[in-house]
C-alpha cells in the first residue's frame, strides 16, 4: 500500500517545463512514476519528452486525469500554484520550492488543511515509495523495497539514512521528506499516522534535528497512539547554542531545543535514539530482525 | 534578517506606533549635533544585533550635548557579546512611569501568529514566563480571520491593564503591531518595554524586529536595511565557526550538522559547520574553500555529499577549480560523494590523480580519515 504516492498515483508537474521541473519530471517517469501532465501557464499545447503541457492544473485534471501535483515553480509564485492546485481538486500537492514566505503558507495551510488536502513540503526533497512511485528529487536508486517508514525534516540527510538502511539490507515502504520551513503542509505526526496505518509498513525512522519541538510532540503521539516501534535519529549533537528568535522565540514551545533535550525527551517516550546515522541503521537493523 | 532598534522603530513610525524622535550617529561629533538638535537629555544607544546592551554598558543617558558625545565615544567601539558597536542612535530621554511587554511570534508549532503581552515588561520575558506566568497572556490569531479589536480587548483585560486612557492606546498599538507583522512578513516584531510616561503616554522604548529572508523580495526598502559590513563573511558563509581543526563541507543543514557530529563522535574537533545548500554549483564549492582555508586553525577538510539536486560531478569540479585557483597544497582534502552522478564525481577527482585528494566510500570512514589527517 505504502502511503502519500503509489502505483495510483498520477502526476501533474507545475513548472514541468523549467531546468529543474523537467530533469527531475522526466528522473521521476523513468523511475516508473505515472507522469500525466505539466503546467506551464502559457506553454498550454506543447508536451515534454511526451508529457502533455496544459496552461492551467484544471485541464491537467479534466483532461489527463491528474491526482496528485509536484511543484517546481519559483518561489514568490508557489503557494499561488498551490492554491491552483488545490481548487482544482488535486487531492495531493508535493512542493519541492525552497525560499517560499512564511506567512503566505501561514494564511494557504488553514485553506488547504480545510479541504482535506495532503499537503508536503515546501522545501522538501519529496515522497518516494519504493517500486511504486517516486515524486520530487530523491534519488531513488539509493532505497529498495521493504516495510520501513522513514520520515525526516532533512533531504540530504534522509538519503543518509536511507543508504545506510540499504548497505544493511533493509528496505523502505515509503520516504518522506516533510521541509525544514517554519510552516510545512505535513508535520511529523500527520505522516506517522499514516504510517500506522499503512499494512506495508512494521517500524518507522524519524529524522529530526536541533530547532523547534515538532520532534518532542511526535514523540507524545507515538507512546500514545502508535503500536508500531519507532526509532530516531537527532542531527546537531555538536551545534553551538544556536541563535535563538529573540526573547519571544525561546520561550513559545518550552523546549530549548537541542539535540540533547529532544533525546531525552524521545527516549522517555520509548523511542531509541542513535547518536549518527550508522548507529541508528544498526539499531533499525536489530529491531527488524528481532521481528522478522 | 534582524534590524537594528533604529530601523525597527522606523518601521513602527510607519505603522503608527508611537516612538521617541531620535537621531543616528557614527561618530561621537555626529552625537553632540544630534543631541544639540533634539535638545535636552538624550540616551545614546548602541546598535547592536544581541539583547544585554544596557549591563555591557552599551546604553547611557546624558544631560547635554557634550555629555553625549564623551558617551558616544565611550560606546562606539565596544564589543558586545562579539558585535562591535559602528551606530549609534540617539533618542530623546522619557520618563517612565511604567513598562509593559508587547510581541508578536511567527508560533512555527501552531502555525499561527502569538501575541504575548504583560504589565510587567523591561526585565527578560523568559524570566516572566517562568516565575509569573499567570501575568503573561498568550495569545494566537486565527490567520484567515486576521485582526479583530477582540484581540486586543482580550490582551488588555487579561493582563489587567484597567486605566481607560491606557486601554486605548494599547489597542491602537497592538493593532498596529499585527499589521506592521504581516505587512512586513515578519517573524517577530517585539516592544520591551512598552511604556508608560508620567503624562500617560504609551510609547515603544526599543525594538525587535526580525523579517521574513524568503519575502524581502517583496520589500526592497528592508532589504536596503541590511547592514553588509556588520555581517560576517565566515559566519554567513560558513554559518557556524567552531573552534576545531577540520574544515567540514556538506549539502543540506541536516547532513552539514550530521557530518559535524560524526566527526565530533571519531574523536575529532570540527572547525566549522558549512552547508553547500541544495544547488551546490562548482562556484559554491570554490567559495566554500576559499572561506574554510582562511580560518588558520584547518589542518583538513572533509567533502561529505549526497547528490539530491546537487551533481556530485559538479562538486568534484569545484574542487578542482579550487585547486586550481587557490593554493590548497597545504590541505589534504577527504571526499564522500554519493547520489546524483557520484561515479562521474568519483572518476572526475580520480582522473585529475590530485595528491592531496582522499577518496573515502562511506560518511564514517571520511570522518576518520580527515580525523586522521588532521593529527598529522
Amino acid at each position: 500500500m505504502a502511503i502519500i504516492v503509489d502505483n495510483d498515483t498520477r502526476l501533474v508537474v507545475q513548472g514541468l517545463t523549467g531546468s529543474e521541473g523537467r530533469f527531475h519530471g522526466l528522473r521521476n517517469r523513468a523511475y516508473g512514476t505515472n507522469v500525466v501532465a505539466g503546467v506551464t501557464p502559457g506553454k498550454g499545447g506543447q508536451d515534454v519528452e511526451g508529457i502533455p503541457v496544459f496552461d492551467t492544473v484544471a485541464e491537467a485534471v479534466s483532461e489527463a486525469g491528474a491526482n496528485t501535483s509536484l511543484v517546481f515553480v519559483p518561489a514568490r509564485f508557489a503557494v499561488d500554484a498551490v492554491y491552483e492546485a488545490v481548487d482544482a481538486g488535486i487531492g495531493t500537492v508535493i512542493a519541492i520550492t525552497e525560499h517560499v514566505p512564511a506567512h503566505e503558507m501561514l494564511r494557504a495551510y488553514p485553506y488547504f488543511r480545510g479541504k482535506g488536502v495532503t499537503m508536503i513540503g515546501p522545501n522538501c526533497p519529496g515522497v518516494l515509495s519504493p517500486g511504486k512511485a517516486n515524486v520530487g528529487i530523491i534519488p531513488a536508486e539509493i532505497f529498495s523495497e521493504g516495510s520501513i517508514g522513514l520520515v525526516s525534516r532533512s533531504g540530504t540527510l534522509t538519503y543518509q539514512i536511507g543508504h545506510e538502511l540499504t548497505q544493511l539490507g533493509l528496505g523502505n515502504s515509503t520516504i518522506v521528506g516533510i521541509g525544514g520551513d517554519p510552516v510545512v503542509g505535513s508535520s511529523f505526526i500527520d505522516v506517522l499516522e499514516r504510517f500506522e496505518a499503512d499494512d506495508e509498513t512494521d517500524l518507522v525512522v524519524m529524522v529530526g534535528e536541533i530547532g523547534g519541538d515538532e520532534e518532542e510532540k511526535a514523540a507524545g503521539f507515538v507512546q500514545e497512539r502508535m503500536s508500531k516501534p519507532v526509532l530516531s535519529y537527532i542531527a546537531g549533537f555538536s551545534a553551538p547554542p544556536g541563535k535563538t528568535m529573540g526573547h519571544a522565540g525561546a520561550i513559545i514551545s518550552g523546549s530549548s531545543g537541542t539535540a540533547q533535550a529532544k533525546k531525552e525527551a524521545l527516549e522517555a517516550c520509548g523511542i531509541e535514539v542513535g547518536t549518527t546515522p550508522t548507529e541508528v541503521a544498526q539499531m533499525v537493523a536489530e529491531r527488524a530482525g528481532a521481528r522478522a | 534578517m534582524d534590524l537594528y532598534e533604529y530601523q525597527g522603530k522606523e518601521l513602527f513610525r510607519r505603522f503608527g506606533i508611537p516612538v521617541s524622535e531620535g537621531r543616528l550617529a557614527e561618530t561621537p561629533e555626529e552625537a553632540l549635533a544630534a543631541a544639540d538638535e533634539l535638545g535636552g537629555p538624550v540616551v545614546v544607544k548602541a546598535q547592536v544585533l544581541t539583547g544585554g546592551r544596557g549591563k555591557a554598558g552599551g546604553v547611557k543617558l546624558a544631560e547635554t550635548p557634550e555629555d553625549a558625545e564623551a558617551k558616544a565615544s565611550d560606546i562606539l567601539g565596544l564589543d558586545i557579546k562579539g558585535h562591535v558597536v559602528r551606530r549609534l542612535w540617539i533618542e530623546k530621554a522619557s520618563d517612565i512611569a511604567k513598562e509593559y511587554y508587547l510581541s508578536i511570534a511567527f508560533d512555527r508549532g501552531a502555525k499561527q501568529p502569538l501575541f504575548m503581552f504583560t504589565t510587567q515588561g523591561g526585565v527578560e520575558i523568559e524570566q516572566v514566563a517562568e516565575e509569573n506566568p499567570d501575568a503573561l497572556v498568550r495569545l494566537h490569531v486565527d490567520p484567515l480571520e486576521g485582526f479583530q479589536p477582540w484581540v486586543a480587548r482580550r490582551l488588555i483585560y487579561g493582563a489587567g491593564v484597567d486605566d481607560p486612557n491606557e486601554q486605548k492606546q494599547i489597542a491602537s498599538i497592538v493593532e498596529k503591531l499585527y499589521r506592521a507583522f504581516v505587512e512586513s512578513d515578519a517573524m517577530l516584531t517585539e516592544i520591551n518595554p512598552l511604556i508608560v510616561t508620567p503624562e500617560g503616554e504609551v510609547k515603544a522604548l526599543d525594538s525587535k524586529f526580525t523579517v521574513d529572508d524568503n519575502a524581502l523580495f517583496r520589500h526592497p526598502d528592508i532589504a536596503e536595511m541590511r547592514d553588509t559590513e556588520a555581517a560576517d563573511p565566515l559566519e554567513t558563509f560558513a554559518r557556524e565557526k567552531l573552534d576545531g581543526d577540520v574544515g567540514i563541507c556538506g549539502n543540506g543543514a541536516g547532513l552539514s550538522m550530521s557530518t559535524v557530529d560524526v566527526v565530533a563522535h571519531v574523536g575529532g574537533r570540527p572547525a566549522n559547520f558549512c552547508d553547500l545548500g541544495g544547488g551546490g554549483d562548482a562556484e559554491g564549492v570554490v567559495d566554500a574553500l576559499e572561506v574554510i582555508t582562511r580560518d588558520p586553525q584547518v589542518k583538513s577538510i572533509f567533502f561529505n555529499i549526497f547528490g539530491g539536486i546537487t551533481r556530485c560531478d559538479e562538486v568534484a569540479r569545484g574542487i578542482l577549480a579550487a585547486l586550481d585557483r587557490l593554493d590548497m597544497s597545504a590541505y589534504p582534502i577527504v571526499v564522500r560523494l554519493d547520489g546524483t552522478n557520484a561515479e562521474a564525481g568519483r572518476r572526475i577527482l580520480a582522473e585529475a590523480g590530485k595528491p592531496n585528494i582522499y577518496p573515502e566510500a562511506t560518511m564514517l570512514e571520511g570522518a576518520r580519515k580527515a580525523v586522521e589527517l588532521a593529527k598529522k
